[in-house]
């Protein structure tokens, strides 16, 4: 009885301490603080130690290096071109991301019968588990089997032993690796410029149609502009997503075809040494050079959260 | 009239293209294994002995499938109870009590979103040796929370800022307590937005495939999205027809789900930026 009516007043004292906003905020707010910086500010930090050792997977504590991992990968030939076709890959597959989702997005506001399927079916390739999607891709690309080879050849557009190798010819296999990256990110970046679009306020299409703006000229003047600050966060995380992508390039051809390895990208380049060779301080090094593009990107989106919030 | 037309003249072809890996998965799936190997049958449409079980009868009989799915069912169902109860909280406090503050921390644990499998396999695959989780599915469920969380913490923050605060404050002059307002009122409202929480993340985690790929490597510890590329198609003669019922069988129900809760998805997410 005692023990109880001395707990009763510091369980009060308890519940106002939360009655102040501050204090109820950072109890909340903390555990998920801590979790992502333990798990993603860790990493990042064991990152960057590993990068000056030579740790290997069999001995995870190496010796300290300096900087003779990132000195040996700046003048090694295959990071070169790695850094080299992973641009290539970004710029190239971005591009066609934004055209494609532009006009996709514009389209896609206007309601017509059978724009639920049609949306469905345009947003199933990001929707869908990648690495299981690419499945139909590896087999639509077969060396023997390719139903784009069968239609060649049905339609005697090609030779029986004359057909394309998507993955193993040099060219076609960036090219091929380009073309289902933007497969698969044109429906993330449809889904950003939907949400842009829709913030658009009514009253501007009533203004412009007052004004006599319509069709291409109101797409020019009015849409384009508006759309703009949404096109630049949809190219934003493109950019990351494209430039860290790995699961894409690694199933289809595994940095290959040997022996040009015209699709090595930074990612792959990185998990064949760190992973495959067991190097994990170059590996480690390797990957960190994909920091200055995450800085970049994140520098960028924060001016572009402060704009928004300004405005 | 002339607008709708243009508006299927452009989305139509493309819809087609897009969806056109999946139409090759279907025909594939349910072919009969001679067909697929047969010029004289197109691989557009079935043959003669198609469509057949026999693909799906084989994946489940002879290969570890429905043990990659119990994994990724198990780990899914452990991330996203981690990912709730660090992130719920988190996104409401973020939304409502901690003001201006409240949106810089928002903006920075979304960031760290951006921060890619691909930079932090290595040093995790580290950690994950030191803790001798290698090769457990337990090393995912520690890590994928990396990725939900911020994810998560984002898109609950826009949700509870799109949610009246005049609610909140008519149960606190009814004399409710903060923490008695959250778990009575606000909890409640939010059990949409928390719904799509949980869609999304499962989703990430079902995606994932650096992390899953770098950490397991014994057949029966494997996810979906790894088992199925280097237990069925690294192998000498890939069973493409089994291999495309695998992939159908978690990709449709995701795909429907990922469309029904889209425009609830579009709202939490602009909600905590562009506004």
């Amino acid at each position: 009885m005692e023990a109880l009516a001395a707990a009763r007043p510091r369980g009060r004292r308890l519940t106002n301490v939360f009655e102040r906003p501050g204090v109820l905020a950072s109890v909340l707010i903390s555990p998920a603080v801590l979790f992502v910086l333990l798990l993603v500010g860790g990493p990042l930090l064991i990152a960057i130690g590993l990068s000056f050792t030579n740790a290997t997977s069999g001995q995870l504590h190496g010796k300290w290096v300096g900087l003779e991992n990132f000195r040996n990968e700046w003048t090694n030939p295959s990071f070169q071109s790695a850094v080299w076709h992973t641009f290539l890959f970004t710029v190239i597959s971005q591009a066609i991301v934004l055209v494609v989702a532009g006009l996709l997005a514009h389209a896609l506001t206007k309601n017509f019968p059978g724009k639920w399927l049609l949306r469905f079916l345009i947003l199933l390739p990001w929707a869908a588990p990648i690495a299981l999607s690419l499945m139909a891709w590896k087999w639509m690309f077969d060396t023997s089997y390719s139903i784009f080879n069968w239609t060649l050849v049905h339609f005697h557009l090609s030779k029986p032993l004359e057909v394309p190798q998507y993955l193993a010819e040099p060219k076609l296999a960036m090219g091929s690796v380009i073309a289902v990256h933007a497969w698969r990110i044109i429906p993330f970046a449809v889904v950003i410029f939907l949400a842009g679009l829709a913030s658009i306020p009514k009253e501007v299409h009533d203004a412009a149609a007052i004004d006599g703006a319509t069709g291409l000229r109101k797409f020019w003047s009015v849409s384009l502009p508006l759309q703009l600050p949404i096109a630049t966060v949809a190219l934003l995380f493109g950019i990351v997503f494209t430039a860290t992508d790995m699961a894409i390039v690694y199933i289809l051809t595994q940095g290959g075809p040997p022996p040009s390895f015209s699709t090595e990208m930074v990612t792959t380049w990185s998990y064949k040494t760190g992973i495959e060779a067991g190097s994990l301080g170059p590996g480690a090094a390797i990957s960190l050079f994909l920091l200055p593009v995450l800085a970049v990107v994140s520098i960028a989106m924060l001016l572009f959260a402060r704009k928004a919030e300004v405005s | 009239m002339k607008e709708k037309g243009l508006s299927y003249l452009i989305v139509g072809p493309f819809a087609i293209l897009l969806a056109f890996p999946f139409y090759v998965m279907v025909i594939t799936a349910f072919k009969n294994r001679a067909e697929l190997y047969d010029p004289s049958v197109t691989p557009y449409w079935f043959g003669k002995q198609s469509p057949t079980w026999d693909n799906a009868s084989f994946l489940f009989h002879e290969t570890q499938y429905p043990r990659w799915l119990a994994n990724t069912a198990i780990v899914g169902l452990c991330v996203v109870a981690i990912t709730l109860v660090l992130a719920v909280p988190a996104g409401y406090a973020l939304a409502r009590l901690a003001g201006r503050v409240g949106q810089s921390l928002g903006v920075g644990i979304f960031l760290t979103y951006l921060v890619p499998p691909t930079l932090l396999f290595i040093p995790l695959f580290w950690v994950i040796n030191q803790v001798h989780l290698q090769n457990s599915i337990w090393s995912l469920v520690l890590v994928y929370p990396s990725f939900t969380v911020p994810f998560a913490t984002w898109l609950l923050m826009g949700f509870f800022k799109t949610i009246p605060a005049e609610l909140e404050d008519a149960a606190r002059v009814d004399g409710a307590s903060r923490l008695k307002t959250l778990t009575r009122v606000v909890f409640p409202i939010s059990v949409p937005g928390v719904l799509t929480v949980v869609i999304f993340s499962f989703s990430l985690v079902v995606n994932e495939f650096v992390y899953a790929f770098t950490f397991i490597s014994p057949s029966e510890h494997k996810m979906v999205s790894t088992g199925v590329y280097t237990d069925l198609i690294r192998g000498d003669l890939p069973e493409w027809g089994a291999i495309m019922v695998a992939a159908l069988i978690p990709s449709i129900p995701l795909a429907l789900l990922y469309n029904t809760f889209l425009d609830r998805f579009i709202a939490g997410f602009t909600g905590g930026a562009f506004r």
